[in-house]
């Protein structure tokens, strides 16, 4: 019964990559899996915090370093993206939506909406030091 | 053998995910809970970017933030170990390792789930 090479899905290799809705999707993937693993540094500064001024001083040096806010900058889109998909994941799984025309307006909506979003918070996070 | 299978102990076999239905249900309710935590979190973290440490350790002491925050490090590490289960189950297809993927990913995020909740108190309780 077992044939480990028949195909499994998503078939990365068989789609062409440069159509938007096949990208979005497995940006989708990209996102979930990376956030997964960014949510580390949401535990390390809780970590930090509660380890004493030394360790909190240290996270803080990182996370401000231009290196660090550079990829808190990702994180955040990441995040912000993977929350307006993943809305539109449940609306098709209501199983609405599936119209072509649809699926790519709600695509430029997501991408719209997720910079929107990171633009908004790190506005949020500098506006706090001046 | 299979002849003498009920159709539903047939059914039960099949299929490369197992309790796929579980975790797909499971993935749809955790990302609905989600939605209005991350936004809360990114908010909240935003604002206390660069914070110096008091104040920084107020904000998460809150009872409100304190309850919000162990929320979401349970549901967040839940959502992702059950997503990166799917996603192994899609692209590793030798049983073995497959199973041992699987396993590390859950431990790891439970793991770093519980050290997340333990900060939280600790700095709640001002310890
Ligand atoms: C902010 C609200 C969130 C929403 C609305 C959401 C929504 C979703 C949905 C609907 C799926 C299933 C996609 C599919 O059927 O292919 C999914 C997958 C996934 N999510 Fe989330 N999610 C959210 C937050 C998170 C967070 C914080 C993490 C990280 C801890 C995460 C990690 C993942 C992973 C790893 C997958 C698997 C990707 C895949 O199977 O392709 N998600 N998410």
């Amino acid at each position: 019964m077992r044939n480990p090479n028949r195909p499994l899905s998503p078939h990365l290799t068989v789609y062409r990559m440069h159509q938007l809705t096949s990208l979005l999707s497995v940006v989708h993937r990209g996102t979930g899996v990376f956030i997964t693993i960014a949510a580390l540094l949401l535990v390390g500064w809780l970590m930090a915090m509660a380890a004493g001024a030394e360790a909190y001083a240290t996270f803080n040096a990182i996370a401000g370093h231009w290196f660090g806010q550079l990829v808190l900058l990702g994180v955040t889109f990441s995040v912000a993206y993977h929350l307006c998909n993943g809305i539109r994941h449940l609306v098709w799984d209501t199983g609405r939506g599936f119209e072509l025309s649809a699926v790519y307006r709600g695509g430029y909506i997501v991408v719209a909406v997720s910079i929107l979003l990171t633009i908004l918070v790190w506005v949020v996070a500098y506006a706090g030091r001046f | 053998m299979r002849a003498f299978e009920t159709p539903l102990s047939r059914a039960k076999g099949l299929g490369s995910a197992k309790n796929g239905f579980h975790h797909w249900w499971q993935q749809r309710i955790t990302a609905v809970v989600l939605v209005p935590l991350m936004l809360w979190l990114g908010f909240g973290i935003a604002l206390q970017a660069g914070a110096d440490l008091e104040s920084a350790r107020a904000w998460v002491a809150h009872p409100v933030n304190a309850t919000l925050l162990v929320t979401s490090i349970i549901i967040l590490f839940y959502h992702g170990a059950i997503g990166v289960q799917v996603v192994i189950e899609d692209y590793v297809h030798t049983e073995g390792l497959k199973a041992a993927g699987i396993l590390l990913v859950h431990f790891a995020c439970f793991l770093v789930a519980v050290a997340g909740i333990l900060a939280v108190i600790r700095i709640a309780l001002g310890s």
